[in-house]
């Protein structure tokens, strides 16, 4: 199992987030006045500054914006990993969230920029909270 | 062009040494200040306004005014990263012009490359967990491929070439090639084939993150280097020609719900800074651009105007960027963070290196530069950076 770096507490803003992770299920903010998406977490919508933000559920499914596989890397828990992906994911419900693409056989080959894809809560080795990559749909 | 000039760079120095283990990062800025003085003939004490990105052991606002022993009537700690010399460029234009200062020093100093750091593959930890930090740290992304990932949407909505990416490395490598400075950098910092190299080269080389080779990515270096901006009644008894800054902008840019990722701050910074300066992109003669890595340049050179959006391919194909020929302005003719020196920010080289063209004294010397620009990009260009854009005029 991979041993991705973990969510670190108290952090106030993304807390409510991982806490939907933990529950298998991807969250995000949207301004109950405006409609406007807000991600990352935050306590304000950024085009406003208002506050009236309410927590929803996202389908999981999203399209690859753009993505490198990293192949040379010396990040702790991800220098022995060999080649990896990172990645945007523009999410169905309209936001742009950093991301790994999984489950392919050969990253180098077989991730596309505007290729399908859907949320998947990877178990890590260590700590409480599965990290949200996503696999293509 | 924009015949206001209240501003001039009067004195400038750059550390010569890429490898410089012993020397600390606050050693190289003093020697750098004290050498940009000379050049300008002032003195240490006529500095009246510092601007510091807080780099260098014990810097910021306070302790390197003890340090040095300066008392400035002007104090400006501006940090967003590579781009922070062309902010206090910008910034010592408006305090002169509005007389708060007539002798601003900004200097850098790093030892990057002796203490080993992993600027471009190690991750981005935070000491305490942010809401940036928390969405993040989980994938592993590093610096190059962040910048590997506009390079990766660029190539998809425009075309743009591998090759035609390559172009930026080959002509940066044949600026440093005829930098003695630049050569030994190369030399001590141990790289393979210290000669001129051609589009092959660059996509033989290895990729470190999908699509960047690592002859698209900036070295690390140790350096450092100071400028020193002053009043145009200054400017009339100086060693040296002066070289007036006439136009500058700045902006930031940070990932947005269905943003453009092609496109950087430059594209708010430059047409704020060209209008200032009442040039167009098409007289520029010397083009600075940060050269973290090619898709740094590539995106700049459009969204400076150079070129229209997605045609930045086209425009650098054939070797026009080079000081020795027409079609388009000189890059980064010092050699670039590609093959001269990036001990972390290097925005101050962008300056240095306009200023040796504008005064004629550049190793890849382009014949009569009247005009150049310095564009600096700090951060992160696929996510949240900053950019800074300053218009250079000769005497």
């Amino acid at each position: 199992m991979p041993n991705r770096p973990q969510p670190r507490f108290p952090e106030p803003h993304t807390e409510p987030y991982w806490e939907g992770v933990k529950e298998r299920k991807l969250r995000y903010q949207v301004d109950k006045d405006t409609g406007d998406v807000v991600f990352y977490p935050r306590l304000h919508n950024p085009k406003t500054g208002g506050r009236n933000l309410e927590w929803r559920e996202s389908s999981g499914m999203g399209t690859v914006y753009t993505y490198s596989v990293v192949r040379q890397s010396a990040v702790p828990g991800f220098r022995e990993m060999g080649a990896y992906s990172v990645a945007y994911v523009d999410v169905d419900e309209g936001f742009r969230m950093l991301t790994s693409i999984v489950g392919v056989d050969d990253p180098l080959t077989d991730i596309k920029i505007g290729m399908r894809v859907k949320v998947d809560f990877e178990e890590q080795d260590e700590g409480e909270y599965p990290i949200p990559v996503f696999r293509p749909a | 062009m924009n015949q206001e000039r209240q501003a001039a760079i009067a004195g400038i120095y750059e550390y010569p040494l890429r490898v410089a283990p012993g020397v600390s990062a606050i050693q190289i800025k003093a020697e750098s200040i004290a050498k940009a003085l000379e050049d300008a003939g002032l003195e240490w004490s006529d500095v009246d306004g510092l601007y510091d990105a807080q780099d260098g052991e014990g810097g910021g606002g306070l302790a390197i005014q003890h340090y040095m022993g300066f008392k400035p009537r002007v104090i400006d700690t501006t940090m967003v990263g590579g781009s922070s010399y062309e902010f206090h460029a910008a910034h010592a234009l408006r305090d002169i012009a509005a007389g708060k200062c007539n002798v601003a020093v900004l200097s850098y100093g790093s030892n990057a490359a002796s203490n080993r750091v992993a600027i471009g593959t190690g991750g981005r930890g935070a000491p305490q967990p942010t809401w940036q930090s928390n969405m993040e740290m989980p994938y592993g992304s590093t610096l190059i491929s962040n910048y590997a990932m506009v390079k990766h949407r660029h190539m998809h909505d425009y075309g743009s070439t591998k090759e035609q990416f390559a172009e930026i490395s080959v002509a940066t490598r044949y600026h440093a090639m005829r930098n003695p400075e630049a050569v030994q950098a190369m030399t001590d910092l141990q790289f393979v084939g210290i000669n001129e190299i051609d589009v092959n080269d660059v996509l033989e080389s290895r990729v470190i993150a999908d699509p960047l080779h690592l002859l698209e990515c900036c070295m690390v270096s140790d350096g450092g280097g100071a400028v020193v901006i002053v009043s145009k009644d200054v400017a009339r008894n100086i060693k040296k020609k002066p070289v007036w800054i006439i136009g500058s902008g700045e902006a930031t840019k940070y990932v947005e719900n269905g943003g453009d990722i092609t496109t950087s701050a430059a594209a708010q910074s430059g047409p704020e800074a060209f209008a200032q300066a009442d040039v167009r992109p098409g007289e520029v003669d010397i083009a600075m651009i940060y050269d973290s890595f090619t898709i740094t340049v590539a995106v700049m050179l459009e969204d400076l105007g150079f070129c229209k959006k997605g045609e930045v391919g086209d425009f650098v194909k054939g070797g026009v960027l080079k000081f020795d020929q027409k079609g388009a302005p000189a890059l980064n003719t010092d050699g670039g963070g590609l093959s001269s020196n990036h001990p972390g920010m290097r925005g101050i080289f962008l300056l240095l290196e306009s200023v040796r063209q504008l005064r004629g004294e550049s190793t890849s010397q382009v014949p009569g530069a009247k005009l150049a620009v310095a564009h600096g990009n700090g951060g992160m260009l696929g996510s949240t950076h900053a950019g800074g854009t300053v218009i250079l005029a000769g005497d």
